[in-house]
């Protein structure tokens, strides 16, 4: 009996709103029809008005939340693609995420945000937008690569009294299983070292760790140990497990899936590079997407974004520094 | 009341000193501001004020010293200097505070009804109010057609004061009038002469009636002038001399004392001693909120988070 990434963010909502009846669902075709990619199916049924349909209104959809949270509520918001927040984008960086600094009224809304590229998805299903909301103070963003930190980082998103992005990601939805969700979750904020090595450390999150996975598996073929960090929450983000990761390796590449300029894995090379320059042997680097908007057809897409095999390119570069 | 005090919100501004950034005042949208809040009950009704709304504001229930302390951005008023001026409110006692981004104010207020009735709540109204500019905001628009959609007891009123800044209404939007949107969203409208008191009075209650019984939203379009600049900074000399002659270009506040003499609500004397006593009241306010100091930036928490566990270590240091 295997779960996968996408049952788990399932479950994880049918927890929450078993334990708490101020948790509500809100977002396009949630309802009945289970949402675009069933995130919520079932759930309907299961939970009577409380998964609720919203017209196609990302501004509204999240005003509506930050209104719901300050009358106690803990509203998730699913967006149907990561790409469509940025029609809610003020009300997620202006209203919700300045709620508690400016009233001292906590903001507990969940955002989920099917992120992340696909075969076939273009350019306007496929963005990763951790990077844009990780800016903003006031709000949370977390990035599970695995399916129990898809339930478990779920289950704790919502239980948090801060607006929280949840980053999941498209193409693990149905590639991704797992045997159980066990217990005993690492809490948000906590990085895990995911494969330990000594020549080079490679900090990820999302999709992006299981391509770093299967670059370390191929080098260490050629005798290259390779250790891989997974962020799992890009803000609040964990700097001294990645600094403790360099201080063994002495390299540093960061592997994200968003656009290159700016967004985490400058802001992981910019942190090591000033608080661990010494641990440094080589110089600290980066591999994102291209620069150009998300292609559509495949073949244009597999070289758009980071690959093992381009990551293997990359660290063999920083190995042979 | 509300015209005192932001005249004496004007003089500050122009003295110096106390006030931190801007002042924005509402001559002239007094009547039909307090005639929309004077209809809520406090407690029990949400309450979302925009940039004109100190009558409203009073008329809710808003302590006028917080006005002067979020204006000079004292550490002991409810926005601690984090936010300033207009932006203020208690969310969690049914006033949340407004943002700059002008329409996004109305989804906040149905989520708050929303939220109210998924709780079982029923006998309860939000209003909130909206200029003629911000109708053209696609924030204002999503909100407006969700709360239609999910027949929210929400009560609009749209302060048209013929212009945005200084953009006039010909240049903000082609209907022949803003009270027509309702009809596209499926709510009532009503259009009322916002110079009236007593009309906007009367129409505001009906309005509130409505939402309360059940009828689903409620927009409430006056038309008036905004007797004064966009804020203390702006002169409106783009606003034509011949448009103040206008109808809507009379004083509510005149309007208002007509009519209170006109149905002998109170006589002459009243009149000038609730003045009088409105001028004492400003006074200790602005004393009290003078007295209480600046914010100070080393005992400020600087945390954007209500859960410190999960603030970003290396962003602190």
């Amino acid at each position: 009996m295997s779960i996968s990434y996408l049952e788990a963010i399932r479950d994880a909502q049918a927890k929450v709103l078993a334990d708490d009846p101020n948790v509500f669902i809100y977002g396009q075709d949630v309802g009945s029809f289970g949402g675009a990619f069933k995130a919520t199916k079932g759930l309907h049924d299961e939970f009577p008005g409380r998964i609720i349909d919203s017209p196609i209104s990302e501004d509204a959809m999240v005003g509506m939340a930050v209104g719901a949270a300050i009358e106690g509520m803990r509203p998730i918001i699913e967006m149907q693609f990561a790409d469509f927040s940025t029609a809610g984008f003020n009300q997620i960086v202006n209203q919700a995420a300045t709620l508690f600094w400016r009233t001292r009224t906590p903001c507990p809304i969940t955002i989920r945000l099917p992120s992340g590229g696909t075969p076939g998805s273009g350019p306007f299903h496929s963005q990763s937008m951790e990077g844009i909301y990780a800016q903003y103070p006031g709000l949370v963003v977390v990035t599970p690569a695995t399916v129990e930190d898809a339930y478990h980082l779920l289950v704790q998103a919502v239980q948090t009294d801060d607006p929280v992005l949840f980053c999941e990601h498209k193409y693990l939805y149905y590639h991704l299983k797992a045997e159980e969700i066990g217990g005993d979750p690492l809490p948000i904020g906590k990085a895990r070292i995911v494969r330990s090595g000594t020549n080079a450390t490679v900090v990820s999150y999302s999709a992006m760790v299981h391509e770093c996975l299967k670059a370390a598996r191929l080098l260490s073929e050629d005798g290259y140990e390779i250790e891989v960090v997974d962020l799992r929450s890009v803000k609040p983000m964990d700097t001294d497990t990645i600094l403790g990761s360099v201080a063994r390796t002495g390299r540093l590449l960061v592997v994200g899936e968003s656009f290159p300029w700016g967004g985490v894995a400058a802001e992981v090379v910019a942190r090591v590079t000033s608080e661990g320059f010494h641990l440094l042997d080589a110089p600290p680097q980066r591999l994102c997407s291209k620069d150009t908007p998300i292609p559509f057809h495949p073949d244009l897409w597999a070289v758009h974004r980071p690959t093992a095999n381009t990551v293997v390119h990359a660290l063999r570069r920083l190995v042979g520094f | 009341m509300a015209r005192l005090l932001e005249e004496k919100l004007s003089s500050l501004y122009r003295a110096g000193g106390k006030i931190v950034g801007g002042v924005y005042v509402s001559r002239g949208q007094e009547a039909f501001s307090a005639s929309l809040a004077s209809q809520l009950t406090t407690g029990k009704d949400v309450y979302g004020p925009l940039i004109r709304d100190q009558a409203g504001r009073l008329a809710f229930g808003e302590n006028p010293v917080v006005a002067f302390q979020t204006f000079f951005g004292s550490p002991a008023g409810p926005m601690r200097g984090r936010d300033g001026n207009v932006h203020r409110g208690e969310p969690r006692e049914g006033i949340p505070a407004m943002i700059s981004h002008l329409g996004s104010l109305v989804a906040v207020v149905c989520g708050m009804l929303m939220a109210r009735r998924m709780k079982g709540v029923t006998d309860c109204v939000g209003a909130t109010s909206i200029g003629d500019g911000a109708t053209s905001t696609g924030s204002f628009h999503e909100a407006l057609n969700t709360a239609a959609v999910e027949k929210l007891p929400l009560v609009i009123g749209v302060a048209n004061n013929q212009f945005a800044y200084s953009t006039p209404n010909d240049r903000q939007f082609a209907c022949d009038s803003l009270v027509d949107r309702a009809i596209g969203y499926g709510i009532d409208g009503f259009e009322v002469d916002g110079t009236d008191l007593a009309a906007c009075l009367r129409t505001f209650q009906h309005a509130v009636a409505r939402a309360r019984a059940g009828h689903g939203p409620q927009m409430v379009v006056g038309s008036l002038l905004r007797l004064a600049g966009h804020g203390e900074h702006d002169d409106a000399s783009y606003i034509p001399d011949d448009l103040k002659k206008e109808h809507f270009g009379r004083d509510c506040l005149e309007v208002a004392r007509e009519q209170i003499s006109e149905h002998q609500w109170a006589n002459v004397e009243t009149l000038t001693e609730w003045e009088n006593e409105c001028r004492n009241i400003i006074d200790t306010c602005v004393q009290q909120a003078g007295d209480d100091g600046k914010p100070d930036p080393y005992s400020e928490d600087w945390s954007p988070l209500a859960n410190k566990n999960l603030l970003d270590g290396y962003l602190l240091s």
